[in-house]
């Protein structure tokens, strides 16, 4: 499965200059220590944090994109440092563990 | 670690002298100026206290509280003489620093006045100033030390990035500035993706850790040919238990600082982690200093 394809899975792509790489996985937690021991290359963050910071964490890993859960969305800055960063961004109307579940049944986990 | 930090801050503090640190931009009044006057130059400079001279000698101090109740009882109008402290502390400049440290501990208040030897007034000392000259003097050092360990493997000018950045804060909009520089640098270098990962993990988290839990601080990169150097340092306020702070888990960030997703208890583990080298000091009140070295050619 492509990055692009997330939006098949329903979710509003919410920044698309990004590199189409095969996903790899994904990760899903709020907390941004935890995310930058824990997520992997070319793998998709799944959380509610939707600042700067989140862009930077995943960037650090050089991940695929970020899925924004309950329908959060990005503000100007955070679409400009991840367009900058080359990461996609989405926005999925779904909690966490659905929007998860969706992630993990696309990728057949 | 901590008995290590204090002494190398004793050693810096008896070789730096009170001239060397304080600060020589003086707001001082003379006899004849009224507490509306102290007050008015209190608040547009942001400072706390006001020394009140008389041909360049301190005869007095205003701090403050003085103004307060001054304001309290409606007397703004009369003269600082009526209502300063006569009886003021001053220190020689040619005193070492470790004088003006234990006079800070030993004594409440925020400031002295600094003299020199004809007892006129020369410049003001306040903890803020002992902190940013130990910082500098270590950075300095650390400088110093890190040259005489390398004297055979001096890289060529061009192949070295070394560059300081300032973190305020509560600043998150900026931080992460550093890292997301040190990964461009890295992958122009071409060093491998895993080691690059650990370096930008180790100097993210050194920088959030600055921005959430100091008064704020400086870290800077060093890059030469074989590693990769991050020396974080902060103004304060220090960490009493680092054994407790390197474990995992263990926070002392607040609500806020949760709420952006850090403040788990992570960061100090996870930079230790990744690095090939870590050290971390920190004194109380002074702040806290960690150095951490990544190889940038040996993959683990």
């Amino acid at each position: 499965m492509k990055t692009s394809e997330l939006e098949k899975l329903g979710f509003e792509c919410l920044q698309n200059q990004f590199e189409d790489v095969e996903i790899a996985g994904g990760y899903t937690s709020d907390l941004l220590s935890d995310v930058m021991a824990n997520l992997a290359e070319h793998q998709v963050l799944i959380t509610i944090q939707a600042h700067k910071n989140t862009v930077a964490v995943a960037s650090l890993a050089d991940a695929a994109a970020i899925v924004f859960c309950h329908g959060r969305k990005a503000t100007a800055d955070v679409v400009s440092a991840a367009a900058q960063e080359g990461i996609a961004l989405f926005s999925s109307p779904d909690n966490q563990y659905n929007t998860t579940c969706r992630v993990a049944k696309f990728l057949g986990a | 670690m901590l008995d290590s930090s204090a002494l190398r801050v004793q050693v810096l503090a008896y070789g730096l002298k009170i001239r060397d640190v304080m600060t020589t931009k003086i707001f001082a009044v003379s006899r004849n100026c009224t507490m509306g006057d102290v007050q008015t130059i209190m608040k547009n400079n942001g400072i706390s206290g006001v020394p009140v001279v008389d041909e360049r000698r301190v005869v007095g101090i205003i701090s403050m509280h003085d103004i307060l109740i001054a304001l309290e009882n409606s007397r703004l109008q009369e003269l600082v003489t009526k209502h300063m402290t006569t009886d003021v502390k001053t220190l020689s400049e040619e005193l070492p620093l470790s004088f003006a440290i234990s006079a800070f501990s030993n004594h409440p208040f925020r400031r002295f006045p600094v003299v020199n030897q004809a007892n006129e007034l020369v410049g003001i000392i306040t903890p803020r100033n002992i902190n940013l000259a130990l910082i500098r003097e270590l950075s300095r050092q650390l400088d110093e030390i890190e040259e005489e360990l390398a004297p055979s493997a001096v890289p060529k000018a061009n192949s070295v990035f070394h560059r300081a950045y300032r973190l305020t804060r509560y600043d998150f909009e900026h931080a992460g500035m550093a890292s997301a520089e040190l990964k461009r640098e890295l992958k122009k270098r071409g060093v491998p993706p895993k080691i690059i990962r650990r370096a930008a993990i180790v100097s993210y988290e050194l920088e959030i850790n600055i921005v959430a839990h100091s008064h704020g601080g400086t870290l800077t990169l060093f890059i030469d040919d074989h590693r990769m150097r991050i020396t974080a340092i902060d103004f304060g306020p220090g960490i009493p238990d680092l054994d407790a702070a390197m474990r995992e888990g263990f926070s002392t960030a607040n609500e806020w600082i949760r709420s952006q997703g850090f403040g788990a208890g992570m960061g100090l583990p996870n930079a230790k982690r990744v690095s090939d080298e870590f050290e971390i000091q920190s004194g109380v009140e002074m702040g806290t200093m960690v150095k951490a070295i990544v190889f940038l050619n040996r993959n683990r």
